[in-house]
């Protein structure tokens, strides 16, 4: 069966404008998502050369990085934050690319944005200057983080040059144990393969516990498999993709979705299709996850131990550890379920649509946050989640319990806007990175579910949700 | 871009595994609109004793005079020698404009991260995989001799250290593209008749995405 493709040999094949000489490819871009931060020297080396966009209804923008979180009438106090933000404005107008600005209903993180809007199809090349935007493949897309030069590239050639990469499947088999989540499955893939080993890679996520999770649920993986060094990380399509895009305000309709749906169901791999790496993991041996070191593959169970620098034989990843436990002030055999928590973030592309602050508000409600907490914020993660959010109520289950309830944008993920760590705190946090500062310069992240993370918020400490 | 032909230069090393583009260039830096000016702040968090922001004079901050980049014997090296997965992380390309405006010209490490990789190449920075072995003996030989000169011979994909010699791959499109010093996206336009056909193609097949 030569003829079997997966599911990225699919999407590059259909979008492959010619080959080079090189080895390297032509690639078509469909969708290229933009915010404040990685968009002002694209668009000045665009001015620079006198040179326009490609086809301009590809792109859409909206600010989310260095976006205040709080009362937005007051503008952005920062006047750096507030430049960048205002040079997107400026740059969008000038140029013509549709953007949902600050006072936008529809302005939130770029990646809950897109989805949200139906402006991600599947079969879609997306990408953005931002690594995340390995996201978009939970809807069947290849979709990938570029750097600055690539944003020019593609705004004025629709196009970038790339080299393919090798096929993995990550398959996870069989049913996951109660109050494991998507965030958990994609923290114990990384766990296991490590924050390298999917490098060279489009992974594909696939198994029962895959078409099992909701659309939302996959997004939470595919937005990680840059964290375990994949540019894109992809799902196939099924009903819950389509239903998914239904409706949806970017989304086609009528005689259109119908061929569009026959198109989107072939989105998906051959059977005997090959892999070059296959990775199996059993959904029934996942349990709650919690990051205890400064790079994401440092997961554990929230039963086990923090790991001891004395038993790993690998001089490099004894180091790691030792630098780790250091950055995190934590001693090795620790449990950590013992370790207390002073600041818990819910929110980021990772964790912020709706179903998270369900999952986050069914275990707050009714309770309160611990009195250890110095503060505890749920943001979501665009004006649109926070109106349903509202509409349900679970604004209120929140702030009853004493979280504060915040306006839409990339927060305290990475700490370019006024929500920061201070040295030395301690973060229960539902989004992506622990690296060393992510959050504030000495601030110290742990990367949870959203219903760990609430968990935490009101014990205090990290503790299995399932004994809430 | 400058052009890219053969660099002889000290080096210096970096004896770390994983140095993600959070401490090649911290996030406050993002927040420029600029593509210059990011050098004073390569490594921030390592390099500074106090915690660096934007428009800070940064010739009054204290030094972490024990981080080698603060050392005089590698004040002037345009090649940064360190372990492997360097530049991993978040995909910022204000890392090699950092690494690229302190006046470096070369990393070598035994790998890199994707996206960094790439990135590289588009700022006129030539990323160098060798095996770790051979990494290995870079460092001893700056060890043993930190004013010992490297020669980087682009054109022959080899390195003179000492009494060592390596050969590296490269991608003859990124060779050719450094040697020359082209810009890509002058590149790409002159296939533009191969992309509007792709396109007319794609609307007929596969309207909604257009
Ligand atoms: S939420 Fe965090 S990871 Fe996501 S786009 Fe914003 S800063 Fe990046």
């Amino acid at each position: 069966m030569s003829e079997s493709k997966t599911l990225y040999d699919k999407l590059w094949e259909q979008h492959l404008v010619t080959d080079n000489d090189d080895g390297s490819s032509l690639i078509y871009i469909n969708r290229h998502l933009i915010h404040e931060v990685t968009s002002p020297q694209a668009f000045e080396g665009l001015r620079l050369a006198n040179r326009n966009l490609w086809r301009v209804n590809a792109n859409l923008a909206t600010p989310d990085h260095n976006v205040p979180t709080t009362d937005r009438g007051k503008g952005i106090a920062d006047p750096i934050s507030k430049l960048q933000v205002d040079t997107l404005d400026q740059n969008c107008d000038n140029f013509g690319v549709q953007e949902f600005k600050m006072s936008d209903i529809r302005q939130g993180i770029v990646h809950v944005v897109g989805p949200e809007q139906g402006a991600i199809l599947p079969g879609m090349t997306v990408v953005c200057g931002d690594s995340h935007t390995s996201t978009h493949g939970a809807l069947g897309c290849l979709a990938f983080g570029i750097g600055t030069s690539e944003v020019e590239h593609v705004m004025a050639t629709q196009c970038l040059v790339q080299k393919k990469s090798k096929n993995m499947l990550v398959e996870v088999t069989g049913k996951l144990s109660s109050g494991v989540t998507a965030k958990d499955v994609v923290l114990s893939v990384i766990g296991k393969i490590g924050t390298a080993g999917g490098t060279g890679y489009a992974i594909e996520f696939a198994g029962d516990v895959i078409s099992d999770l909701s659309i939302e649920g996959r997004m939470t993986m595919s937005n990680m498999a840059i964290e375990a060094g994949a540019r894109a990380g992809m799902m196939a399509v099924d009903d819950k993709t389509i239903e998914y895009i239904r409706g949806k305000d970017f989304a086609p309709s009528g005689d259109i979705l119908e061929s569009a749906i026959e198109h989107w169901e072939t989105l998906k791999s051959d059977e005997g299709a090959v892999f070059d790496a296959h990775i199996v993991i059993e959904g029934e041996s996942i349990k709650p996850q919690v990051t205890w070191g400064t790079s994401p593959e440092m997961t554990i169970a929230i039963d086990e131990l923090i790991p001891d620098p004395d038993n790993e034989n690998d001089e490099v990843k004894k180091t790691s550890i030792i630098n780790a436990l250091k950055y995190m002030g934590l001693e090795a055999n620790q449990a950590i379920n013992s370790v207390s928590v002073d600041v818990v973030f819910i929110g980021s592309c990772t964790n912020s649509r709706i179903e998270d602050l369900r999952a986050a508000a069914k275990v707050a409600e009714g309770k309160q946050v611990a009195d250890s907490i110095k503060q505890a914020i749920v943001v979501p993660g665009s004006g649109l989640v926070k109106q349903q959010a509202e509409q349900e109520g679970l604004d209120q289950v929140f702030i009853k319990a004493g979280f504060e309830w915040r306006e839409p944008g990339c927060s305290m993920c990475l700490a370019m806007n006024a929500d920061k760590l201070e040295a030395g705190e301690r973060c229960a946090s539902t989004s992506n990175r622990n690296f060393e500062g992510r959050q504030g310069q000495g601030g110290r992240t742990h990367l949870v579910s959203p219903a760990m993370a609430a968990a935490a918020a009101v014990t205090g400490h990290f503790v299995d949700v399932n004994q809430i | 871009m400058e052009k890219f032909n053969i660099l002889t230069s000290i080096a210096m090393p970096l004896d770390r595994a994983n140095v993600d583009t959070d401490a090649i260039i911290p996030k406050q830096f993002l927040k420029s609109i600029k593509r210059s000016g990011f050098g004073p702040n390569l490594f921030d968090q390592w390099r500074y004793l106090d915690e660096g922001q934007p428009g800070m004079d940064n010739l009054k901050r204290p030094l972490n005079n024990d981080f080698v980049l603060n050392k005089p014997e590698y004040q002037g090296a345009k090649i940064l020698v360190a372990k492997k997965n360097f530049g991993c992380g978040s995909s910022r390309e204000h890392a090699p404009w950092a690494l690229e405006d302190y006046g470096f010209r070369v990393i070598v490490a035994p790998s890199f991260a994707d996206i960094f990789y790439n990135n590289c190449f588009k700022n006129g920075i030539l990323p160098v995989i060798l095996s770790e072995s051979e990494v290995e003996d870079i460092f001893s030989i700056i060890a043993n001799n930190s004013a010992e000169k490297m020669i980087i011979n682009l054109p022959n994909q080899s390195i003179q250290f000492a009494d060592k010699s390596f050969k590296f791959d490269l991608d003859e499109f990124r060779k050719f593209c450094l040697l020359e010093g082209l810009d890509e996206i002058g590149l790409t336009l002159e296939q533009s008749d191969k992309i509007k056909a792709f396109e007319t193609k794609a609307k007929q097949n596969t309207p909604w995405l257009f």
